[in-house]
């Protein structure tokens, strides 16, 4: 089987056998219809394809632009340097205890789930390979990506939250992280399985230990698409709310260091998709206001991210 | 059999082996045998953190499986005052907001699909694709927000207005119920917008999947004088049905599960099952995400724990019929290959 054609399979595509196709009525249809019928038929047909694909580029272009407009009349300095307001009558005040909080819960869920991740791919490609164990672990990475994040919220709330009693920034790395895991991994996998295997071979006959070949020959061979893959799961995450509802809930506060009622470890931090939330789902204009801002610095550094490091790495590749 | 000489050169014994027999044995090879059992150790860790979450769900759920039984998927009464806790009406909504995505989703990610694999230049075809994945990478929040501020108003101020003008608007599933309002905010509403949530999803799989058919039994097709649109439905999508089947799956996991954006749009009417479309309702995650991080009693959180693990143990079904549908094509196709 040649190893493009297994990626593509793998990666979620599939197809019936040939069987099935060589089904000599179907070349042959029994009913006989005028050209024009059949060529108004696939005229329709083209006609929404382009329909369709029109109505989902405008959607994407649709919420983008709402989020830019309603969003750049509420952003300003005091957004990036202000904590979130209390006072509902103005709209002073920022996003910047948030902002601070979303890159904390996000860094350490990264800096648990991609050396995690990495090596569970490392194991995918390099050992369990087509093995009844990693076909089953692959099987649950899959699986595992699928569970919708509000129940991996649950987890981290009886898991972390339930025991100490309290909410903490952790808990939602946590959850983020768990979230991570098996994209990261099913990454680095897919990404290892493109390095030629002559490349191994030929570290392995000068004689250098496996670990040595797979760090210093196969994965630097994939540096690239490792970098992308992990910013990609990165991306993913930080803009989660459902995982931190009630893990990392929020706080009108500056984290104020790892450990105490406010810190990192011992209770609520402000973060941006939960303050998003509960700005957007009030009352007040103002807050209203700034929710919309705090959108807009969110898909900004979501997608931008998102097309900046596709932009880099196709021009990798080339 | 090409996978054996694929695996040959590089399993695990043949560098171990020369490991030991290395000239420069003066000093222990731990190196390689550490760096197989923690790449192992992370490779299972990945299979252990679902059996974990399976097992934490269960455990904690448990209060409400033994106290209320079966009333919490039988009743409609949702009230902790009364340490009622029936969610009948978040599997309604749940199951009735999903079906108004995939309705609208699949028929459109199956044009699009064939837009991208059949019609337009592949550099067009990689724009176009791209920018329908971006529709993944929009935080679930943002839709949510978009939804309540914008399409919410447009649905209860132009769009209902007109359909109840016409004739469909007295037809029983379509007409809102007398004590709701609107029906801007709605089980509709919500699922308008999860449609546009898990078509990037069932498009990118669909379109690999009929990427897969082979060239040439396309020609064969179009040599016979076959329209596109005939190559398609009766080569392409006869070839790739199974694979169809898998993305249908993959969307419906993702739709059933969704949570910020249908908290914002579907109403949190907990205590009635909507008889309509457009009336209120709520789903599974929505009444999780809205009422977990309040609840004071430990059987309302045991029974919301519950319902976490009935939701999980739906998308898990489906995420697996997705993967048992696409192995069983991979056995094919690979002994064929």
């Amino acid at each position: 089987m040649n190893s493009h054609r297994r990626q593509a399979i793998e990666r979620g595509a599939g197809g019936a056998p040939l069987c099935a196709v060589a089904d000599v009525r179907d070349f042959a249809p029994p009913r006989r219809r005028s050209i024009a019928r059949r060529k108004a038929t696939d005229l329709v047909v083209k006609g929404f394809s382009w329909i369709g694909a029109s109505v989902g580029i405008a959607v994407m272009a649709f919420i983008v632009w709402e989020v830019v407009v309603r969003g750049a009349a509420a952003l300003n300095v005091a957004f990036f340097t202000q904590p979130t307001p209390m006072d509902v009558t103005t709209n002073a005040g920022g996003f910047a205890n948030a902002i601070l909080g979303t890159i904390v819960i996000t860094g350490v869920a990264a800096l648990i789930a991609i050396p995690m991740g990495f090596m569970g791919g490392v194991y995918l490609a390099e050992f369990g390979r087509n093995g009844r164990i990693a076909t089953g672990v692959r099987m649950i990475a899959n699986v595992v990506m699928g569970v919708p994040s509000i129940i991996v919220g649950v987890f981290a709330f009886a898991t972390i939250v339930k025991p100490v009693h309290h909410y903490s920034g952790f808990a939602g790395s946590v959850a983020l992280a768990f979230i991570m895991l098996p994209v990261m991994a099913r990454t680095t996998e897919d990404i290892l399985n493109l390095v030629p295997n002559e490349l191994r071979e030929s570290g392995l006959a000068m004689g250098a230990p496996r670990w040595k070949v797979t760090l210093g020959v196969v994965c630097k061979a994939a540096r690239g698409g490792l970098i992308t893959g992990a910013s990609l799961a990165i991306v993913r995450v930080a803009g989660e709310t459902a995982p931190l509802l009630f893990t990392v809930l929020s706080s009108p506060y500056w984290m104020t260091g790892l450990f105490g009622p406010g810190g990192f470890f011992g209770g609520p931090v402000a973060n941006l998709t939960k303050t998003i939330y509960d700005f957007s789902s009030s009352p007040y204009p103002h807050w209203q206001e700034l929710a919309w801002a705090g959108a807009l610095v969110i898909i900004i550094a979501v997608l931008g991210m998102n097309i900046l490091v596709r932009l880099i790495f196709q021009r990798g590749k080339k | 059999m090409s996978t054996v000489e694929f695996d040959a050169p590089t399993s695990p014994s043949a560098p171990r082996g020369a490991a030991q027999a290395a000239p420069r044995g003066h000093r222990l090879r731990l190196g390689d045998p550490i760096f197989r059992v923690v790449a192992t150790a992370c490779g299972l860790a990945l299979a252990a953190a679902m059996f974990g979450l399976a097992g934490v769900l269960i455990y904690n759920s448990w209060p409400a499986i033994s106290g209320l039984g079966t009333s919490v998927l039988t009743t409609v009464a949702w009230s902790p005052v009364d340490h009622q806790y029936g969610a009948l009406a978040a599997l309604a909504g749940t199951f009735l907001s999903t079906l108004v995505a995939m309705v609208i989703a699949v028929p459109l990610a199956l044009v699009i699909a064939l837009l991208l694999v059949e019609l337009v230049h592949p550099a067009v075809a990689h724009v176009v694709g791209t920018a329908i994945e971006m529709l993944a990478a929009i935080p679930s929040i943002i839709f949510g927000m978009v939804g309540i501020f914008v399409i919410v108003p447009f649905i209860q101020d132009k769009f209902m207005p007109w359909l109840m003008g016409t004739p469909l608007g007295n037809l029983p599933g379509i007409k809102p119920g007398e004590q709701f309002q609107g029906g801007g905010v709605s089980i509709f509403t919500a699922g308008v917008v999860l449609a546009f949530m898990v078509l990037p999803y069932i498009t990118a799989v669909s379109r690999d999947v009929l990427r897969m058919v082979p060239q040439v039994t396309k020609e064969a097709g179009y040599g016979m004088g076959s329209t596109t649109w005939e190559v398609m439905h009766k080569i392409s999508l006869r070839y790739a049905n199974s694979g169809i089947v898998g993305a249908v799956f993959i969307g419906l996991g993702r739709a059933l599960g969704e949570t910020m954006a249908v908290a914002f749009l579907i109403g949190s009417v907990y205590t009635s099952i909507p008889h309509s479309l457009f009336d209120p309702g709520t789903s599974i995650a929505s009444l999780i995400a809205n009422t977990f991080s309040e609840a004071t009693d430990k059987i309302q959180v045991s029974a919301l724990i519950e319902l976490g693990l009935i939701l999980f143990l739906i998308t898990v079904v489906f995420q697996i019929l997705a993967q048992v549908w696409l192995r069983r094509v991979q056995r094919a196709t690979g002994g064929r290959a």
